[in-house]
């Protein structure tokens, strides 16, 4: 036993998941175990009897995880084959086969809605046209002369239309910017509203003056106004539903990232859970920090040394649930020196950021003050002659290239920003007269998700995942989670509290400071 | 050995004084300063025992001035000038009801704290 043991122990910590290991000990193998070498040396035969359920999430990221820890990561991982690792393939499967069912099922509903909304536009705008040429039409010597009242109405007509036109064209042809998953529900109503409306409109006319042929052209003209206004009240309507009722904040919803847990909050109006879902995500793209799984490889490498530390051994082997309170209170008692560890780790990474970030602030203030130089001396030569800021940041920035390097290599930050990135926004910053303060201001600290090339973002594709039908509207206490594959934002809402405020009539002269003397006179 | 206790304690008496007024130039003076007054802050007033007393108390009296003379002391409290209640007026109608320029002679009710002491004797056994 000892020696299989020992053959055990001889690889190090990165390469726990490399062929050779995997060829040796397939079945039962606690996939926890990172510092093996640790093992071999302990007093106890570590004989691994029963394994608890394999996490797939945390073997599948400790194996990523050790990136982070050396800057030359690229160099010494090992490959990660298929097989291994079941939970990547089981994922890629799921990408694949969304992606296939989506491209195809959301164009149909969205175009569908709108050809049914516009369909019925032009249906209702041409309405009131039809009313009132069809009688001139069908019976034009018949008809009594249209006076000047009539003409009159002619114009308000016109212009009616004209404004409802202008209006609906406003509210309702714009760009879409998102997709939602159910039928917007207050659309759907007016639409439905405005059919019957005019269905029933249809419905008079044709019976009461296409079928009589009713002479007063007068009456329908004024008719056709009817319906004009009606319309317009509609419209009215639509404004007041769809826009205004969500205007007035009546809910706080504080957003949560699974992840690293930044947290924002954000206030919103009457929306339905969708709507809000939707702007939630405009926010995070704008208000969050840039996703990045390279800065939580800490806090997974220090989980999975809390789980390693503890092996259980299940001699009668019936007593399942026994097990995880007897590995909690183990931990409990055992004394472990990881927070020590955690606040040096932290303490001298701190430093290190700290002196990388000095040294680079100073290479770009050199580096800008060169370009000053370099500007001035350019103006002496041949005035009126600009040097190309292109051709300037090209030279100033292999003065500043290892600096800055080291630093975004130190916060993770390196495979955020190209070398062609970093040379466009320099010359961006040089024809802008920016300071270097500004041009290190992308890089010194992540900036939000939209900062970014949309291949970094992690976060393109999104799920809703409710309890309640997302097309109610908030109320308090709601929890709603979007999800994508990487990291999930749970946003939970409350309602802002009723203030009540009341007035009170107070003596002036009882709660104002007055300034009392002491003065001496004498007599 | 009997134990001796000494006491002090203050006790307020009552005076009536009577100060002829001086003339000086076209003023009737009568040398002393009155501070206090219902308007005034009494938290400052460093003659008064009890630190809410707004009332009139004797800041300063000038030396051989007509009020030294008539025995006036400094700290003294005026309750009455010429049978005018000064418990409870402001600073500045004190000082008129002090200066009316047709009264010679003001007639002052003070009151005066002096401190006493007794000596008691006890038996201690």
């Amino acid at each position: 036993m000892s020696t299989a043991m020992d053959t055990e122990s001889t690889y190090s910590g990165y390469s726990h998941y490399s062929g050779h290991s995997k060829k040796a000990h397939r079945q039962g193998r606690d996939r926890h175990k990172s510092p093996r070498s640790k093992d071999g040396s302990r007093s106890e035969k570590s004989v691994t009897i029963q394994t608890p359920p394999a996490e797939p999430l945390l073997g599948n990221d400790a194996s990523r995880a050790e990136e982070g820890q050396d800057d030359n990561w690229g160099e010494t991982t090992t490959a990660i084959t298929g097989t291994s690792e079941h939970s990547i393939s089981q994922e890629d499967i799921a990408r694949i086969s969304k992606d296939l069912e989506d491209s195809v099922g959301l164009d149909c509903k969205r175009y569908l809605g709108l050809t049914v909304a516009a369909v019925l536009g032009l249906l209702v705008f041409l309405t009131p046209i039809a009313f009132i040429l069809l009688p001139q039409i069908l019976w034009r010597d018949d008809l009594e002369p249209c006076g000047t009242v009539c003409e009159g109405l002619f114009i308000s007509v016109a212009f009616k239309l004209l404004i409802l036109l202008i209006g609906t064209w406003a509210l309702f042809f714009r760009q879409p910017k998102a997709d939602l998953p159910r039928v917007f529900v207050f659309r759907a109503l007016l639409l439905v509203l405005i059919f019957l409306f005019v269905f029933s409109y249809w419905l008079f006319y044709g019976v009461r003056i296409l079928d009589s042929k009713d002479t007063n052209y007068q009456g329908i003209v004024q008719y056709a106004v009817s319906l004009v206004d009606a319309l317009l009240f509609i419209h009215y309507l639509a404004i007041v539903l769809l826009e205004l009722r969500q205007l007035q904040p009546m809910f706080t919803v504080k957003v949560v990232r699974s992840t690293d847990g930044e947290s924002r909050y954000y206030s919103l109006g009457h929306l339905s859970i969708q709507r809000a879902a939707l702007v939630v995500l405009e926010n995070y793209y704008k208000d969050f920090t840039v996703y990045n799984p390279t800065l939580l490889t800490a806090s997974k490498s220090r989980a999975a040394k809390h789980m390693a530390g503890l092996k259980v051994y299940n001699v009668d082997g019936n007593n399942a649930s026994g097990q995880s309170r007897a590995m909690i209170a183990a931990a409990a008692r055992r004394r472990d020196s990881s927070h020590n560890e955690l606040y040096y780790e932290e303490a001298d990474h701190e430093r290190r950021v700290k002196k990388r970030r000095a040294r680079l602030v100073v290479a770009v203030e050199e580096a800008f003050t060169h370009i000053k130089r370099l500007q001035a001396e350019e103006q002496q030569k041949a005035p009126g002659e600009m040097m190309d800021p292109r051709e300037a940041a090209q030279a100033i920035f292999p003065s500043m290239a290892r600096a800055l390097q080291k630093y975004l290599r130190t916060t993770r930050q390196q495979q955020y920003h190209s070398m062609e990135s970093i040379l466009q926004h320099l010359s961006f910053c040089i024809t802008n007269n920016m300071t270097p303060k500004a041009f290190l201001e992308r890089y010194l600290s992540p900036g939000p998700t939209l900062q970014y090339d949309r291949d970094r973002w992690f976060s393109k594709q999104w799920t809703l995942v409710s309890e309640e039908a997302v097309t109610s509207g908030l109320q308090d206490g709601v929890v709603f989670v979007l999800k994508c594959l990487d990291f999930s934002l749970v946003v939970n809402v409350k309602k802002i509290p009723f203030i009540k405020l009341s007035e009170e009539f107070i003596d002036p002269k009882s709660h104002k400071f007055v300034l009392r003397l002491q003065s001496e006179t004498s007599v | 050995p009997p134990v001796v206790v000494i006491l002090s304690y203050f006790v307020s008496f009552q005076q009536r004084i009577e100060i002829h007024k001086l003339r000086q130039g076209d003023n009737l003076i009568l040398g002393f300063s009155i501070g206090g007054g219902i308007d005034q802050d009494p938290t400052q007033n460093p003659f008064s025992e009890d630190k809410t007393d707004k009332g009139i108390y004797v800041t300063r009296v000038t030396e051989g001035g007509p009020a030294e003379v008539a025995g006036l002391q400094i700290g003294d409290k005026i309750m009455q000038v010429n049978g005018w209640d000064m418990t409870m007026v402001t600073h500045d109608q004190a000082r008129k009801r002090l200066t009316k320029r047709n009264e010679e002679v003001v007639r002052l009710l003070v009151t005066r704290q002096s401190l006493q002491k007794a000596v008691q004797q006890s038996m201690m056994s």
